[in-house]
């Protein structure tokens, strides 16, 4: 979706607060520093407030929206101050943007800051790509990829296109689409602890559909996703690399890719 | 219909491990209602608009329902048929079997109809002495089966081929059929025929509505066989079942959601059949019942309407939710233990028959907004799942080791400093026991995660304390 009026009113080197998630600090650092390095490429000034920590996702989606709340107030005030705020993920910006404002509908004081952080919070392909206006990165990484579009991303919001456009620039890859490319991989955040036989079958089907594209690595723009469908394939034995596309954006997925050491 | 919901992981644990029912699933929904859907759809640019228009409808009809039933009723009755209404379920059944009795009924052929097994008419008019006799041919196979419906379009859809030609050769042995059918044209044959003599027998005919159209007061009903038809005009008494959020303004209105009715529902631009019905038999009339009932349920209905999950009442019973749900298309419907499966089933369920009887419901499902995306009246049905996770944890119907397990890391998570202090370590030491090979097979306390995938092991240190290393960070204090 290409964003014009956030276009327009861009500063011209705007300072972007990033939201690392929970899951790129704790689990895979180098995709948050794919996305200084691809932010800062752009030509933006990336600041990462260190009173971050989640979305409040796990206490929104199992029901507990006072606690959401108090984590989500937190957020609001980290990154107050900034032009944008930007993650490499389409799930934690989607609670930002679509429940806050929800959150904090009744409240006079809240609702109007978690509004304003709404609109200026944007997941990393798509900030790059419909707000900064970048079609091309400088990289290259030699290797056939399908991509998993993450449920939240793809449906919360309209992430679909961005990522496909940049890494249409990556010189070396290919893109092969899998089958039922938009069907969720069964990670769901908790749903996958809570309901691990559903979500076992749901990942094996995903697998499948990513074997049967002939790519040797899989691409997704969210670690959660991303964590659940390499677990499955790494306890399959498949050979399938699995990276997050600001590693492969970035030309970072030289190191290791998810659950991989040497 | 009994309730089973409770028991929805033992049952879903059960499908999983079904191989003919796993054999079954997904290819009506996935592979045939979802493709053909798909194709539909992009041949109607404004099927969007559609849904917007429909959404307004649906919600019009909402915000002034007494309106629009009693205006329904007037013309029901200016038509020669009457209307009654039933507060819930036994209520519903009470006027059934009492208009059944009053006709004279032995044999009742019915039309299928989700109002239907909400209410559980059939079981309701078998306990008095009447014959029901299911004329939907899915409706049909299941009740051979003696088993609820396990999809709101296709009843049946959980059967395979090889499974309903052994129902049929045992049930019509005794009619005079050898059993030998095995191929799918042939069994629909033989059911036609063995159904065809019911529609004769039948006394009362009963069936379900899609629309009440509150101008005329007519019903429609949509099929793909034509049994609702022979339900509504061969017997002498017509009595038509549905909810009474079913009622709608006028036939323009009606049109506009059988636009997107029958291509939400199976990818067709529109179903076989779409009979508009108004009143009793005329004069003038070639066919048709002497009596015209209808039986407006409640049911928990108008509790919805002044609550926070209204919108659920838009719902134009399509199945398009479940057919795109993956959750649906692992477990089928019938873990849902109730009428209603899939998505839509689990707003319904917990809001019909209670949210500690249903407990799973709202919770076993991914979020993943494929079945908001599809809903032609669009229903927000991750945000109502979410609403009823949130009754749940509320009214402490919530498992207490979640409840205290949010309470716990949400301490953590509103004390970035204390966080930070204590995931560093932790994650160190889950790099470590990750090891050369870079993930974890087994870790204590997350056998959910591990009975089916490995754990990816953290690179090694959290990015927060790599990042204020790095010389040219500049952290707002």
């Amino acid at each position: 979706m290409a964003d014009e009026g956030a276009r327009q009113g861009r500063p011209a080197r705007p300072r972007v607060g990033l939201f690392v998630t929970c899951l790129a600090n704790l689990f895979r650092p180098s995709v948050a520093f794919a996305a200084v390095k691809l932010l800062e490429n752009a030509g933006c000034a990336v600041e990462v407030p260190e009173a971050q920590v989640c979305c409040g996702q796990p206490a929104l989606n199992n029901g507990d929206f006072a606690d959401t709340r108090a984590i989500a107030r937190q957020v609001i005030a980290a990154f107050a101050g900034f032009d944008y705020v930007v993650a490499p993920s389409g799930s934690c910006i989607g609670t930002i943007r679509n429940d806050y404002p929800e959150l904090f509908a009744d409240d006079p004081e809240w609702g109007p800051r978690a509004q304003a952080l709404a609109a200026r919070a944007y997941e990393l392909t798509s900030f790059l790509t419909d707000v900064l206006g970048l079609d091309a990165v400088v990289a290259r990484f030699d290797a056939t990829v399908t991509y998993h579009d993450s449920c939240s991303g793809l449906r919360d919001l309209g992430v679909n296109q961005q990522p496909r456009r940049l890494l249409a620039s990556v010189s070396g890859l290919r893109l092969s689409e899998m089958r039922d490319g938009e069907t969720c991989c069964g990670f769901g955040g908790t749903f996958c602890i809570k309901y691990p036989e559903i979500s076992a079958k749901m990942v094996s089907d995903k697998v499948g559909n990513i074997e049967a594209s002939g790519a040797d690595v899989l691409l997704g723009g969210d670690l959660g996703c991303l964590l659940n469908m390499a677990g499955r394939l790494k306890r399959l034995g498949k050979p399938t690399r699995v990276y997050h596309v600001a590693e492969v954006l970035a030309g970072m997925a030289s190191a290791p890719g998810i659950g991989e050491r040497d | 219909m009994q309730l089973r919901s409770g028991s929805f992981k033992q049952r879903a644990s059960a499908a999983l491990n079904d191989a003919t029912l796993q054999k079954a699933l997904g290819k009506l929904t996935r592979e045939g209602f979802v493709v053909k859907r798909a194709k539909v759809v992009a041949e109607l640019p404004e099927f969007e608009r559609l849904r917007d228009e429909a959404k307004r409808i649906k919600d019009d009809v909402l915000q002034h329902l007494d309106h629009y039933l009693a205006r329904y009723e007037e013309a029901v009755t200016r038509a020669g048929g009457r209307v009654h209404w039933a507060r819930d379920a036994a209520e519903a059944c009470e006027i059934v079997v009492e208009l059944c009795r009053t006709a004279g009924a032995k044999v009742v052929a019915r039309g299928k109809s989700m109002v239907g097994e909400e209410i559980g008419v059939s079981a309701a008019l078998e306990a008095a002495g009447m014959h029901v006799q299911e004329t939907d041919l899915g409706e049909y196979i299941i009740q051979l089966a003696h088993e609820p419906p396990s999809h709101i379009i296709v009843p049946a859809v959980h059967k395979t081929k090889a499974q309903v030609a052994e129902l049929f050769a045992a049930a019509h042995r005794k009619l005079g059929f050898d059993g030998a059918r095995t191929e799918v044209a042939d069994l629909v044959n033989e059911a036609r025929q063995v159904l065809r003599e019911q529609f004769f027998r039948a006394d009362v005919g009963i069936t379900g509505a899609n629309f009440l159209i509150a101008e005329t007061g007519s019903h429609i009903i949509v099929t793909n066989e034509g049994n609702g038809d022979l339900s509504s005009t061969l017997p002498k008494v017509h009595i038509v079942t549905a909810g009474i959020e079913r009622v709608v303004p006028t036939l323009d209105d009606a049109s506009t959601l059988l636009r997107l009715l029958a291509r939400s529902a199976t990818g067709q631009a529109t179903e076989t059949y779409t009979t508009v019905t108004t009143g009793p038999r005329r004069p003038a009339d070639l066919d048709g019942p002497a009596e015209y009932h209808v039986v407006l349920v409640d049911n928990g209905r108008s509790r919805m309407l002044g609550g926070a999950f209204r919108e659920m009442l838009r719902c134009i019973r399509c199945g398009a939710c479940m057919n795109h749900c993956p959750v649906y298309n692992s477990i089928g419907g019938h873990a849902y233990g109730w009428v209603y499966p899939g998505p839509m089933g689990a707003v319904l369920t917990p809001l019909f028959i209670g949210l500690d009887k249903a407990k799973d419901l709202p919770n076993a499902c991914t979020l993943n907004g494929h079945c908001a995306d599809v809903c032609p009246v669009r229903i927000p049905l991750p945000d109502l799942l979410r609403k009823l996770r949130n009754l749940q944890f509320e009214r402490g119907i919530a498992p207490p080791a979640l409840r205290w397990g949010l309470k716990a890391w949400a301490f953590v998570a509103t004390r970035p400093r204390l966080y930070h202090a204590l995931t560093g370590p932790a994650v160190r030491v889950l790099a470590v026991l990750g090891g050369r090979r870079g993930r974890l097979a087994r870790l204590p306390l997350a056998g959910g995660w591990t009975r089916a995938r490995d754990l990816p092991a953290p690179q090694g240190r959290t990015f927060m304390s790599a990042w204020k290393d790095r010389a040219h960070a500049r952290i707002p204090s």
